[in-house]
């Protein structure tokens, strides 16, 4: 069904070291347009480090990073924004002081002359949410503040999709959420997908991974295990992939899990 | 590579004339008013005046109550003071030297409110205005210069001196309350320095000396104000126009005139009480003292800076939170640097203020409980100590307060060590309410 050709996203052969410990070996990653790569594996198999490598916060060490099929420098967090590479970080970023549409343009105002444009500011925020089909909150100049945990995280998925954005990765997005917010949540990373973005969902809940995702890339002590379409795994074999970085069907040779751990 | 969906999106974008300015991208569009059908508070279309007054009360209930006990609170002080001293507080000459007391509070409060905001304290701000007014001072008195290049210098003076600490909380990374502390010590031995052993530096300068001291032409005055009202009403009434037009969420056009024309009523009033001969002699004094102008037009000026700018914005969001800010690519060392500037600057047009008033710099000017005065003008206004919320008005309705206590207790005849009391029970009772609503908010979630 997909070619690696059609990523619009892939690192091939990444390596990347802190000091004298090698956190990723030789990690191929590719997200495509209008799928979900769920990204899995278990706390320190470097999936934070990989997502940071994305979005330029980390230098990679050896490896090539392909945008649109294309090699591309990313040296810093404005060099992936621009390449349209927008993080929807966990710890979500966003002012409580502030309505949602000053978070959501926060950073990248438009304006006219030196005064915010507000008028365009709210249509464009307005268009945006109800564009992905977000009903749940009253009104968009409601302060961040007075909004609940899935509404919040909705207004940060959101405003990385204002800058079209080619591909949005998003940082364990229902971590802190109940049950019917999660659901509003992952029908949202469902729909940024079927609008044609790449989505990169990072997350320890095998019902969201099963649930939403079209590819599954698990990682296991900074090696790629598994590269796979979710239809062709079970949960228990993802779990097994997390942790023991092989399972019955798929995974790592076991010279190499046993070398690693 | 773009997605199919992406290029529809995009044509549709173009067709669109009704978001024109919106450009779809990858998300294909909706026209707004389909949009506005999404969230069920803006659907309902611009809210009533009953609905707005819902809204209000929910606010207030949740702790958000903004400078309302201050408006309450100087209302309060103002008839305790008429029924104590009633034939002194309630005069024309008192009200007008109540203004020029309040002047140099205000503006510096103004100023402090903007590193308020950033949740950061600058307890050396009074001092920096003792400095630039005695570089100002012995600038005319010494090399003679004229009025404005000495308060140019003296404004760039108090530029560094913010440049100096915003450098040394936002990239040596030491806490506000400690480099303020240290450069409040350390002026206040600079501002001696500069004076010299001799003790105070008269100031002669006839505009100087006017700026706390004289009054603007009665038909000036008039013609100033009602400019002004004009100009407010105006404002907003197109701004009203242009945003119902748009469909954007506007604030109901009853509440908007009662704005106005509370406004109107209370500068009209205090033109007309102020334009009256307020002196007991044979002279004439009559007319808005200079100040009032001044201070008004800084109050304008900060309020368009943070409300209407991008710079204003990030101010609160770096208030709000800091790491949030990062993230969305604003530059917090900038924000913060420019913020401590701002309160230098302003610190100095206040000390200018003061010198104006006392007629001179003397060697203690700004210490003392100057900007103890100034952060409880700022805090009682209802700008937070913890930062992202606060308005360059609190400035304004708290530096009143202060002046009324000051002011008020002075014209009882009460001794000094009541002032001091009072004035520090208001500060701590204005705190309290900050920082009992800042609860209140979080547990109702605003």
């Amino acid at each position: 069904m997909t070619q690696p050709g059609d990523a619009i996203l892939q690192l091939r052969g990444v390596n990347k070291s802190f000091g004298a410990v090698q956190v990723l070996h030789g990690v191929d990653l590719s997200i495509y347009p209008g799928q979900v790569t769920a990204l899995v594996g278990d706390n320190g198999a470097g999936k934070s480090t990989l997502v940071k490598c994305v979005a330029g916060i980390y230098g990679i060490d050896a490896g090539e990073y392909l945008f649109e099929g294309n090699p591309v420098q990313v040296h810093g967090p404005r060099d992936a924004a621009a390449l349209g590479i927008e993080i929807v970080y966990q710890d979500l970023a966003l002012c409580d002081n502030l309505d949602i549409v000053q978070n959501m343009f926060l950073g990248r105002e438009p304006k006219s002359g030196i005064v915010l444009d507000e008028a365009q500011m709210e249509i464009k925020a307005r268009d945006t949410l109800a564009s992905l089909s977000v009903r749940t909150v009253s009104s968009v100049r409601q302060l961040v503040a007075s909004l609940s945990g899935g509404q919040r995280q909705t207004v940060a998925i959101a405003k990385s999709v204002l800058w079209n954005s080619k591909v949005v990765m998003l940082d364990e997005p229902t971590a802190a959420l109940g049950v019917a917010q999660t659901r509003q949540v992952l029908d949202l990373v469902r729909r940024l997908a079927d609008n044609g973005l790449g989505v990169l969902l990072i997350s320890h809940n095998m019902n969201d991974v099963k649930e939403v995702s079209d590819r599954i890339t698990a990682l296991y002590l900074g090696r790629v295990a598994a590269d796979i379409p979710a239809a062709d795994v079970t949960s228990r074999e993802i779990v097994e992939l997390i942790t023991s970085g092989r399972s019955e069907r798929h995974g790592l040779a076991p010279a190499i899990t046993q070398e690693s751990a | 590579m773009t997605s199919p969906k992406d290029d529809v999106g995009q044509e549709i974008a173009k067709d669109n004339a009704e978001v024109g300015a919106v450009d779809g991208g990858v998300i294909g569009v909706v026209s707004d008013v389909e949009a506005r059908a999404a969230f069920a508070g803006d659907a309902a279309g611009p809210v009533s005046v009953g609905q707005y007054w819902e809204q209000y009360r929910n606010k207030l209930r949740a702790g958000d109550v903004g400078s309302l006990p201050a408006l309450l609170g100087l209302l309060v002080l103002i008839v305790v003071f008429t029924i104590a001293a009633p034939s002194t507080f309630l005069t024309t000459f008192n009200f007008a030297n109540l203004l020029t007391q309040a002047g140099s509070i205000c503006v510096l409060a103004m100023g402090i409110g903007f590193v308020l905001l950033l949740g950061h304290i600058d307890l050396s701000a009074g001092v920096i205005g003792g400095v630039g007014a005695g570089v100002m001072a012995m600038l005319m008195l010494k090399q003679g210069l004229p009025w404005y290049a000495a308060v140019l210098v003296a404004l760039l003076v108090g530029v560094v001196m913010g440049l100096f600490t915003g450098v040394l909380v936002s990239a040596v990374g030491i806490p506000s309350f400690v480099v303020t502390l240290a450069t409040f010590l350390a002026y206040q031995g600079v501002l001696l320095w500069i004076i010299g052993t001799g003790g105070t530096v008269a100031i002669t300068d006839a505009t100087i000396l006017k700026i706390s001291n004289g009054n603007m032409p009665v038909l000036f005055g008039w013609i100033v104000v009602i400019g002004s009202i004009a100009a407010y009403a105006a404002i907003n009434l197109l701004v009203y126009q242009r945003r119902r037009s748009a469909d954007l969420v506007v604030t109901p056009l009853p509440v908007i005139l009662l704005r106005i024309g509370v406004i109107a009523v209370l500068l009209l009033g205090a033109t007309f009480l102020l334009s009256q001969n307020r002196a007991k002699g044979n002279v004439v004094l009559e007319g808005i003292p200079w100040i009032a102008p001044l201070v008004g037009l800084l109050l304008v000026i900060w309020t368009f800076v943070q409300n209407r700018t991008a710079f204003g914005r990030h101010v609160y969001a770096v208030g709000g939170n800091a790491e949030a800010a990062r993230r969305a690519g604003i530059r917090v060392g900038y924000i913060t640097i420019a913020c401590f500037v701002i309160s230098s600057a302003m610190a100095v047009i206040s000390g200018i203020i003061a010198a104006s008033r006392l007629n001179s710099v003397t060697p203690d000017a700004g210490a003392g409980n100057t900007l103890l005065y100034a952060v409880a003008a700022a805090v009682i206004g209802g700008t937070s100590l913890f930062g992202g919320k606060g308005k360059a008005r609190d400035a304004i309705i708290g530096g009143l307060v202060i002046a009324v206590i000051d002011n008020g207790l002075g014209l009882l005849g009460l001794q000094a060590y009541i002032k001091y009391i009072v004035t520090g029970l208001v500060l701590l009772l204005a705190a309290s309410v900050d920082a009992i609503s800042r609860r209140k908010r979080a547990s109702a979630g605003r």
